[in-house]
């Protein structure tokens, strides 16, 4: 081999590797252009605009009857499972109890790596060890940790590769929604709203785990916002907290969305604190129960809408912010459709948060109207009688979806339930419990004993006289009732849908369903169970279509029998 | 240290009662109507019991401490004594005390009431002639079941004294349907063949319902194969207001109050 050849031998091995890099990588681009690739799952919610939607058809209405178990995997650790997978060219990366990453093989489930994150022992977290999942840039994954870090892991060894503290966990705080990646910032929020603490929103550098900058979601002295948490009136009876603001709350534990044609990123935040002892914090609590859009690379605010001012319910507003072109009104419309946990759907212009549409889509009582700024007229219950939606809302932090093909925004909603709530004065105490109330689920059988808790098993104690769970098909762009899939018990599954009119989903009664998007009507179903309580995913490898849910300890993946 | 009885830390722990917000606010109004007479009873006989060693039976033996005051520096709630009786506080003399979910009802229903409770005006009963009561002249085994003895038509009893209020039970008795959970409802289910079933549903999801038949027999249905399928609200069980006096319904109440399972 000559001394020229050698070299050019050399040129193309140094190619070649560079673009099997390349390949392996998930740019900024990638994630740019995640619709696609419908392939991969890049992303939390399956892409920037949060829609939850899949070009993939092979799954089709015609052969959803032929779904098949393909294969599963188990966790070690009980608890409502709440995290959403990510797929990237054939290897699946997921969270999973208490603080782990899974790397496995997407097509046979078999696991490459495991991460354990070493979790602070004296971590506070309200509701178990939630974790929903991971973002991914270049060849990195990003989970945020219950006791309130953000860690880098390389995606091939599994190894950490930086461990930032994102704040501090013995105050309340925590990081349990999936990290969203936007450009070269991995951007969290903060959990803890139970506990007093002041939520924000930060960026965080991708290659070195510097913040770059940070929202308070909980405006201070010297911020626009400050003078919606006011002044307690002299000698206030009952008791006013003159520094409420410094405990605010406004977590944000569920993964924005993100808009390039504006540069702005959005995110749901969470309840004030305490939760239901509205009457010492007066006024309106910004920005507490609102969606926030913020500049990607200066975390600047835009603009913010506010769904449910001086909350006394515990109407968090942590629900994905889904981005929708729709028509409106004959032209077209860069809208923003959510619906709250208060109970009304909301269509928003999401270039300036102009409000376009508030409609209920479960029964609601605590407000009556909108002015036309979209500010609701409340009207409190009188103590004893129940509130509407009651405290775990008119739906959640379940994922919805948008279809594109359909025009249709889905929800998984709690119908006919309410909750008696009572406001009780809470002090602040660092790490706890902030709630400043006590509630009780309402049944509508006069003088009936309380029923169980808002127990987690296979019986449903509760049964339809508490509440009773749907998916509601909503026209996006008016808020109008298009179908409606009745459950018997209450569903906290999120909802996917495909290009070819499959919608998944799943529900507290452990059924796996496969529904006709256009129609609402059942086209397959499995009985996982175990409550189904993530959002569902659909990717492809070697051209064969899948889809992932998790139902209790089991992340179970069906597929067309093959013929 | 000398060994004191668990009241003498319930005393101790309520030395510490002030009130919550001392300066800034009043007192929170304590809801006072809310309380069944039966719990009230209950709860009395149980603080007799267990708490007037150090509170005394006016609720002041403590220095500083006037339970019937209904102001508590740890407690504002009903959820907040329930905890306060059941985990005690870190730190001090009061210990974590064992009630079942009856139990704590009645104490706490106590509490709030014993400035103004009249204890001649709500019986608590006999649980020996209750349990006369409830095999022979009420017929209750003919549907409940306690322990080895009765039918598994309607709901095993055997450990309802743990689960249900005193209050919840008298009225159980006097007024079934407004107690019984809906979990509980009877169902009427006809399948294809016109064969009806009927039985009292166990559990239901959107496609299937499974329920015990007024044969003891387990039965799962699929929704989409029968004819008809109803949910009854109300309950099948005789009011006993008329059939069972004040005291002999009082003396039935303490004998279910007393079956806690095993």
């Amino acid at each position: 081999m000559t001394r020229r050849t050698t070299a050019a031998a050399l040129a193309l091995l140094l190619i070649a590797a560079a673009s099997y890099r390349l390949q392996a990588q998930v740019g900024a681009d990638r994630l740019l252009n995640a619709a696609r690739e419908p392939r991969n799952w890049l992303i939390y919610s399956g892409g920037y605009f949060s829609n939850r939607y899949s070009g993939l058809t092979q799954i089709a209405p015609g052969n959803a009857k032929d779904l098949e178990l393909k294969w599963m995997y188990q966790a070690a650790v009980a608890g409502a499972w709440q995290t959403t997978p990510l797929v990237v060219d054939g290897i699946m990366y997921l969270t999973q109890r208490p603080n782990d990453i899974v790397a496995l093989d997407a097509k046979t489930g078999r696991v490459f790596w495991i991460y354990r994150h070493q979790l602070d022992p004296t971590q506070i977290v309200c509701c178990g060890a939630n974790n929903r999942g991971l973002a991914i840039l270049g060849d990195t994954l990003y989970m945020g940790t219950l006791d309130a870090h953000l860690v880098a892991i390389d995606t091939k060894s599994g190894r950490p590769v930086w461990n930032t503290r994102v704040a501090d966990n013995k105050a309340g705080y925590s990081v349990t929604l999936a990290p969203l990646a936007v450009k070269d910032k991995v951007i969290v929020g903060v959990g803890g709203g139970e506990y007093g603490i002041r939520g924000f929103v930060a960026a965080f550098d991708a290659r070195s785990g510097r913040e770059v900058w940070r929202f308070y979601t909980i405006p201070g002295p010297n911020d626009a916002g400050f003078d919606s948490w006011q002044q307690c009136p002299p000698d206030a009876k009952p008791f006013c907290d003159p520094e409420a603001w410094k405990h605010g709350g406004g977590s944000v534990w569920v993964t924005g969305s993100y808009d390039p044609s504006f540069n702005l990123t959005y995110w749901g935040v969470g309840n004030a604190g305490p939760d239901w002892n509205a009457d010492q914090r007066p006024g309106d609590n910004l920005y507490t129960d609102s969606v926030v859009a913020l500049d990607a690379d200066t975390g600047r605010l835009k603009w913010h809408y506010q769904f449910t001012p001086h909350d006394r319910y515990d109407y968090d507003s942590v629900q994905v912010p889904v981005l929708a072109d729709v028509t409106w009104r004959g032209a077209p419309l860069k809208a923003m459709v959510w619906a709250n946990r208060n109970g009304n759907f909301y269509v928003l212009e999401r270039e300036t948060g102009k409000f376009l549409v508030g409609k209920p889509f479960v029964k609601v009582n605590w407000m009556d109207t909108f002015d036309e700024r979209g500010r609701p007229h409340q009207t409190v219950q009188p103590a004893g009688q129940p509130t509407w939606p009651g405290n775990q809302g008119g739906t959640n932090w379940y994922s919805p979806s948008y279809s594109p093909h359909t025009g249709l925004f889905y929800v998984s909603a709690w119908e006919n339930y309410a909750t008696i709530f009572g406001g009780t004065p809470v002090e602040y105490q660092e790490g706890r419990n902030f709630g400043g109330g006590q509630n009780r689920p309402y049944v509508p059988v006069p003088g009936a004993p309380s029923l169980p808790g808002l127990r987690r098993g296979p019986i449903n104690y509760w049964t339809d006289a508490a509440a009773s769970g749907a998916v509601l098909a909503i026209d996006a762009a008016t808020g109008e009732q298009k179908w409606r899939y009745p459950m018997t018990d209450v569903t906290d599954s999120g909802i996917l849908t495909t290009a070819s009119d499959v919608l998944f989903t799943g529900g507290r009664e452990g059924y796996f369903h496969a529904i006709d998007a256009r129609s609402g009507s059942l086209l397959w179903k499995a009985s996982l169970g175990a409550q189904i309580v993530n959002g569902p995913i659909t990717y492809e490898v070697d051209g064969r279509q899948y889809v992932a849910a998790i139902s209790g300890l089991s992340l179970c993946v069906f597929g067309l029998r093959e013929r | 240290m000398r060994a004191q009885s668990p009241l003498a830390w319930v005393a101790f722990a309520l030395t510490l009662i002030r009130p919550a917000f001392a300066a800034a606010q009043n007192p929170p109004p304590q809801p006072q109507g809310d309380y069944a007479p039966a719990d009230i009873a209950y709860g009395g006989r149980l603080y007799d019991a267990q708490c007037t060693t150090c509170h005394g039976a006016n609720g002041d033996a403590v220095g500083g401490v006037n339970l019937r005051s209904g102001i508590f520096r740890n407690a504002i709630t009903d959820q907040d004594l329930a905890r306060v009786i059941m985990n005690g506080i870190q730190g001090t003399g009061m210990q974590a005390f064992k009630f079942d979910a009856a139990e704590l009802a009645g104490i706490i229903a106590y509490i709030r009431n014993m400035n103004s409770f009249d204890r001649g005006s709500a019986k608590l009963g006999d649980a020996g002639r209750g349990e006369t009561l409830f095999t022979g002249k009420g017929g209750c085994t003919r549907c409940h079941r306690v322990g080895a003895q009765g039918s598994r038509v309607a709901p095993d009893l055997s450990d309802i004294g743990a689960t249900r209020s005193a209050g919840s039970l008298l009225r159980s008795l006097t007024d079934p349907t407004s107690q019984m959970m809906p979990i509980n409802r009877p169902v009427r289910a006809v399948l294809r063949d016109g064969k009806v079933v009927n039985g009292r549903r166990l559990n239901e999801d959107t496609y299937t319902v499974q329920l015990i038949d007024d044969q003891e027999k387990l039965v799962s249905l699929t929704k989409s194969e029968l004819r008809e399928y109803t949910i009854l609200t109300a309950s099948p069980m005789p009011a006993f207001k008329g059939t069972l006096g004040p005291d002999e319904l009082a003396d039935v109440v303490a004998y279910l109050l007393s079956l806690k399972g095993r």
